[in-house]
C-alpha cells in the first residue's frame, strides 16, 4: 500500500528523462508485447463504474452487478471500480500481486468512429492533422529506435503498426500448420539465394519457422501425455510467451470479436466467453515467460470504447474512450491509473460516450520511455509530436 | 531491396547451359541479346531480339506457354499494339461461364444495393436478439459472397485473359483509386466499380477515370464525401483526390486549395433508396440522380471557389468537372501518374528521365494511359531491366498458377485467394486509400518469402485444391503442375543463375523440381 500511495502522488509528473536512462540500464532485456482487441471492446463491461448510479441505469439489462458475495457481480477493485467477474479466477490474483493496472479514459482524440479509420490512425501512431505516412506505424518506428529490438508480429499479415523501414519478421500462431517445406529443401532453397540481396530473410524465414515448430513439438509432447491442451487465444498466448521468452523483445497479436452491437450478454453471455478468453491466454504469458516476465510489459488496447448507454438490442455501439491494460513482472499495478472523472451524464463526451482523458500516444510514449529508456529524440520519432506523458506505470 | 546479385549473366548461364544440356535436354543456347541501341525505333528491335519468356513475363501477369506463343506470332510492335488496344477480351467459355453465372455480372448495381438495403433493414427489425443476430449476420455473408466473386472475376481475368496488360491495368488503377471491401455495403460495389468505372478506361484517359471514379459510390462511400455538406465540410475526399490520385503529396497544393476542393465535392454523394432527395424549389434544376450517385443541390455549397491559384464558378455539380480538369491537367499530376506507372512496370526507382519523357507524351496527349504506357515499353530503360522488379503478392500467385497451368482453366481460386490472404495482399483488402505498396520492401519480409516457398511447395506437388469446385457434391479434376516443358527448356532455361541450376539438380522427383523453380529467385522477380 505505501508503493502504491507514492506511486499515485508521483503519477502525474513528467517523466524526467535522467530516470528513463537509469530505468534503461538494466534494460536491455525489456519486452514489449502489445495486444489490439480489434472491433472496439466494450471497456465499461471490463472496468465497471461501479459506484455510478447513472452506469446501472444507463445499461438495466447489460450492467454487472456490484460486488457482493456472488460470483456473478463484479470484483472489486476499488470504491469506484469492478472487474468483469470473467477475470475473476484468470487476472484478478495479477492485479493482486501488483502486476497489473487499467488505465481508463483511455484512446484516440479520432471521433471517425469507424473501426478501420481509427485502428489504422492508432496504428500509425502520427498526428491526426497534416500529411501522413500511411506506411510507418508506431511499433515499427519503436523496433528502429530501440537498440537491439528483435521484433516479430504474430499475425499472418503486417499489420499497419509494423509496417515501415524495420525489418520486421512475421508469423501467425493462431493455427499452425506444419510446414510443408522440410528441412533438407529448405537448406536447397536457401542456397539459391545466397548470392542474392534476399540471402539473409530467406535464413531468418526459416529460422523463425524452425523456432515456432520446435515450440510446437513441446506442445505436442505435452498433448501426449494427455496433458490438458490449451485453446483459442490461451493457445496463441503459450505460444506468444515461449517465442518471447527466447526469441524476440517487441511483439504484436490482435483479436478480434469485440464488436458488440447486439446481445452481448454481462456476467455471462458472448462478452464475458471474450474476456474469459483473453484473460486466460494473458495469464498465461508469465508462466511461459518465467524469469523473463520481470522485464515484460504487455499492452492491451482497442480501437475506441463504446455506448455507454446499452442500445435496442442490448448490446452497444461504436463509442469513444476506452480502457488500457497494462501488466508485466516489472509493472506497478494493482490500480487504476491515469487521469479520471466521476462518471456520469454530464462527464460523458457528445453524452453517449467515455471521454478521452488519457491519449494513447502520450500514455503509451511514457510508458516505452520507461520501458526502453528512449531519449526525446528517440520517443519524437515514435510519436512524433507527442509529450510522452508518464503514468509511472513502469 | 535491389535486384539479384545474380541476375543472368549471360555467360554463366550459357555455361550452365551447356553442362546441364544432356540431362534437361536443352535447345540452342546462343545468346538474343542485342548490344543496347539509343534511338527509340532501334529500341523497339532490343525488346523484339529480347529472350521471349522474359519480356512476356514482364507484359503479362506471368509467362505462360501461350502467352510466349501469341507474342511470337504477332512479333514486338504487333504485340504491344494489341496489348495497348486491345479490341475485345475473348476468354474460354468455360471461364467465361463462371463470370456469367456471378450475382455481379447479372444484377445491376442499383438493384443489387437495394436488395442488400432491404436486406439489412429486415433484419435490423427483427425483435428477436437471437433472429435478428442470425439474419445480420446472413446479410453480412451475402455481402462477402459479393466481395469473393469479385475477387474471382479479377483473378479469373488475370489468369485467362488475351489482354493482359488491360488486365494488369485495372488492377492498378484499383490500387490507385484504392477502395476498402470492410467499409459499410461496398462490398456490395466492387463489383460494378471495378467493372463500370475502373475497366473500360484502364488503358483510356485518365480524366474519364477519374471522372468515372470520382463519381462512383464506393469512392464517395470510402472516403467519406456523402458526408461533406455545406456547413459540414469533410475534407478527406478532397485530401486524396490531390495528394493520392492525381498531383501527389509535393504537388504543389496547400491545405486551402484541399479546403476549397472538398467544397466543390460538397453534395456529390450517394443514395441508396430508390427515391430521389427532396429538392427546394430554386434547387430543383441543379439536381443531377445516376444510379446510386447524387448530386444533391441541397448539400452543396454554390459559392465561387478558387483551386490552385485560378477561380472555380459556382454552377452546381458542374464545378466538379471543372476541378477534375484542372488536377487532370496539372503537370504535377502527369509526374505523379508517369513515375507511379513506371514503379508498377518497371522498378522501384524509375529514371527521372524516362519519367520525364512519359509526362510529356501523358500531357501532350490529354492523359492517354495507353501512349504514356508506349513509351515506357519501348525505352531502352525497359529493354534492359528485366529481372529487376521484385513481384509483389498477387503477381507472384498468379504468375505462378500461370505458368503451372497455363490454359487449363481452375475451378476454383479459393486457394489462390488464401494465398494472397496469407500474403497481405487481398483483393480490395487495403484498409488505407493509399493502396498497396508497390515496391519490394513491403513484401520480401522474411515471413513473406517463407510463406511463399510453402505456396511454391502447394502448387509444386499436385493440384493444390484449385481443381476442386465448391459446393458438396463438387467431383475434383485430376490437374498437375506442367513446368518442366518446352517453354523451360527453350527460354526459361537460360535465364536461371548457377545457383538455381544447381538447385533444380538435386531436385529427387517432378514434384520437388516444380516447388524448386517455383522458389527460385528469379520466380520472385520479372
Amino acid at each position: 500500500m505505501q508503493r502504491r500511495h507514492f506511486l499515485a502522488a508521483t503519477a502525474t509528473l513528467p517523466l524526467a528523462w535522467g530516470s528513463a536512462q537509469l530505468q534503461a540500464a538494466g534494460s536491455g532485456s525489456a519486452r514489449l508485447l502489445f495486444v489490439f482487441l480489434r472491433g472496439g471492446y466494450d471497456a465499461a463491461s471490463l472496468l465497471v463504474p461501479v459506484s455510478s448510479s447513472f452506469y446501472y441505469e444507463s445499461r438495466p439489462d447489460i450492467a454487472l452487478a456490484k460486488p457482493s458475495a456472488d460470483l456473478a457481480s463484479a470484483v472489486s477493485l476499488n470504491a469506484d471500480w469492478g472487474l468483469h467477474p470473467a477475470l475473476r479466477e484468470s487476472l484478478y490474483p495479477l492485479y493482486q500481486r501488483g502486476e497489473l493496472a487499467w488505465v481508463p479514459f483511455f484512446g484516440t482524440d479520432d471521433v471517425s468512429r469507424s473501426h478501420f479509420e481509427t485502428q489504422d490512425s492508432m496504428e500509425m501512431g502520427q498526428a491526426l492533422d497534416g500529411h501522413k505516412d500511411f506506411g510507418s506505424g508506431f511499433l515499427n518506428r519503436l523496433a528502429a529506435v530501440v537498440a537491439g529490438a528483435s521484433p516479430m508480429a504474430f499475425t499472418d499479415q503486417l499489420s499497419t503498426i509494423f509496417q515501415g523501414s524495420a525489418r520486421v519478421p512475421n508469423t501467425a500462431l493462431k493455427s499452425l500448420n506444419k510446414p510443408q517445406v522440410d528441412g533438407r529443401q529448405s537448406d536447397i532453397i536457401a542456397s539459391m539465394y545466397r548470392n542474392t540481396a534476399w540471402a539473409q530473410p530467406v535464413r531468418e524465414g526459416f529460422a523463425v519457422r524452425n523456432d515456432v515448430m520446435r515450440e510446437l513439438a513441446s506442445e505436442m509432447d505435452a498433448a501426449s501425455r494427455n496433458a490438458v491442451s490449451a485453446k483459442g487465444f490461451e493457445l496463441e498466448a503459450r505460444r506468444i510467451g515461449k517465442l518471447m521468452k527466447d526469441n524476440y523483445n517487441i511483439g504484436f497479436v490482435d483479436v478480434g470479436g469485440w464488436d458488440t452491437h447486439v446481445g452481448q450478454g454481462a456476467a455471462t453471455g458472448y462478452l464475458a466467453s471474450r474476456l474469459d478468453e483473453l484473460g486466460r491466454g494473458l495469464a498465461a504469458l508469465p508462466q511461459e515467460l518465467g524469469a523473463a516476465w520481470r522485464d515484460t510489459t504487455v499492452v492491451v488496447v482497442s480501437e475506441f470504447g463504446r455506448t455507454f448507454r446499452q442500445n435496442g438490442n442490448r448490446g452497444t455501439d461504436h463509442g469513444h474512450g476506452s480502457v488500457m491494460w497494462v501488466m508485466g513482472g516489472g509493472v506497478r499495478g494493482g490500480r487504476i491509473a491515469g487521469e479520471q472523472v466521476a462518471v456520469e451524464k454530464a462527464t460523458l463526451f457528445q453524452d453517449r460516450d467515455f471521454p478521452v482523458l488519457n491519449e494513447y500516444r502520450a500514455v503509451l510514449g511514457g510508458l516505452m520511455q520507461r520501458q526502453f529508456g528512449l531519449s526525446p529524440a528517440q520517443l519524437a520519432v515514435v510519436f512524433p509530436g507527442a509529450k510522452g506523458k508518464d503514468l509511472g506505470l513502469i | 531491396m535491389g535486384t539479384l546479385k545474380n541476375t543472368v549473366a549471360r555467360t554463366a548461364a550459357c555455361r550452365r547451359c551447356a553442362a546441364a544440356a544432356a540431362l534437361l535436354v536443352l535447345g540452342a543456347c546462343a545468346t538474343t541479346e542485342s548490344p543496347k541501341p539509343s534511338a527509340a525505333n532501334a529500341n523497339a528491335n532490343a525488346n523484339a531480339n529480347a529472350n521471349p519468356y522474359l519480356l512476356v513475363n514482364r507484359l503479362t501477369w506471368g509467362a505462360s506457354t501461350s502467352a510466349v506463343e501469341q507474342y511470337k506470332q504477332q512479333g514486338w510492335q504487333n504485340y504491344l499494339r494489341t496489348q495497348l488496344h486491345p479490341a475485345s477480351s475473348k476468354l474460354n467459355t468455360e471461364v467465361q461461364a463462371q463470370i456469367d453465372g456471378m450475382t455481379i455480372t447479372k444484377v445491376p448495381l442499383v438493384e443489387l444495393v437495394q436488395k442488400m438495403e432491404q436486406m439489412r433493414r429486415d433484419a435490423d427489425a427483427q425483435k428477436d436478439d437471437e433472429v435478428k443476430k442470425t439474419d445480420q449476420q446472413a446479410y453480412q455473408q451475402e455481402l462477402s459472397r459479393l466481395q469473393r466473386e469479385a475477387s474471382t472475376r479479377h483473378l479469373l481475368r488475370a489468369l485467362y485473359s488475351p489482354d493482359q496488360v488491360k488486365e494488369q491495368m485495372t488492377w492498378f488503377w484499383l490500387n490507385h483509386f484504392n477502395v476498402h471491401q470492410g467499409k459499410s455495403n461496398l462490398r456490395a460495389m466492387l463489383g460494378d466499380y471495378e467493372e463500370n468505372a475502373i475497366r473500360p478506361h484502364a488503358l483510356g484517359n485518365f480524366r474519364k477515370l477519374l471522372g468515372a471514379v470520382a463519381t462512383h459510390p464506393a469512392m464517395l462511400r470510402y472516403l467519406d464525401n456523402d458526408q461533406n455538406a455545406v456547413g459540414r465540410i469533410n475534407e478527406n475526399f478532397a485530401r486524396e483526390l490531390m495528394e493520392l490520385h492525381t498531383l501527389g503529396v509535393d504537388g504543389g497544393y496547400s491545405q486551402r486549395d484541399v479546403q476549397e476542393l472538398a467544397r466543390v465535392l460538397t453534395g456529390n454523394g450517394v443514395n441508396l433508396t430508390a427515391t430521389n432527395a427532396p429538392q427546394k424549389k430554386e434547387h430543383q434544376g441543379w439536381y443531377v440522380r445516376r444510379g446510386l450517385f447524387e448530386f444533391n443541390p441541397g448539400k452543396h455549397d454554390f459559392g465561387d471557389k478558387v483551386l490552385l491559384g485560378q477561380p472555380i464558378k459556382g454552377r452546381g455539380m458542374d464545378a466538379l468537372d471543372d476541378a477534375l480538369d484542372r488536377l487532370a491537367a496539372h503537370p504535377s499530376t502527369a509526374r505523379f501518374v508517369s513515375r507511379k506507372l513506371a514503379v508498377f512496370w518497371l522498378t522501384d526507382e524509375p529514371p527521372p528521365a524516362l519519367v520525364g519523357h512519359m509526362a510529356q507524351t501523358f500531357m501532350q496527349s490529354k492523359g492517354d494511359i495507353a501512349a504514356t504506357l508506349q513509351v515506357l515499353f519501348n525505352a531502352p530503360e525497359f529493354a534492359g531491366a528485366a529481372g529487376k522488379k521484385f513481384k509483389d503478392p498477387m503477381r507472384y500467385v498468379v504468375s505462378a498458377v500461370r505458368l503451372a497451368y497455363d490454359q487449363k482453366a481452375v475451378l476454383n481460386v479459393g486457394p489462390m485467394l488464401y494465398w494472397l490472404n496469407r500474403m497481405g495482399e487481398p483483393l480490395y483488402g487495403r484498409v488505407t486509400p493509399d493502396g498497396y505498396s508497390m515496391t519490394a520492401g513491403a513484401w520480401d519480409s522474411s515471413g513473406q518469402l517463407a510463406t511463399r516457398f510453402e505456396i511454391a511447395k502447394a502448387i509444386g506437388s499436385g493440384s493444390a485444391g484449385l481443381f476442386k469446385p465448391e459446393g458438396p457434391q463438387a467431383q475434383e479434376r485430376a490437374a498437375f503442375p506442367q513446368l518442366s516443358n518446352a517453354l523451360y527448356f527453350q527460354h526459361m532455361a537460360k535465364t536461371l543463375a548457377p545457383d538455381t541450376a544447381r538447385a533444380l539438380d538435386q531436385a529427387t522427383s517432378p514434384q520437388e523440381w516444380s516447388t524448386f523453380l517455383l522458389a527460385s529467385p528469379e520466380m520472385m522477380v520479372r
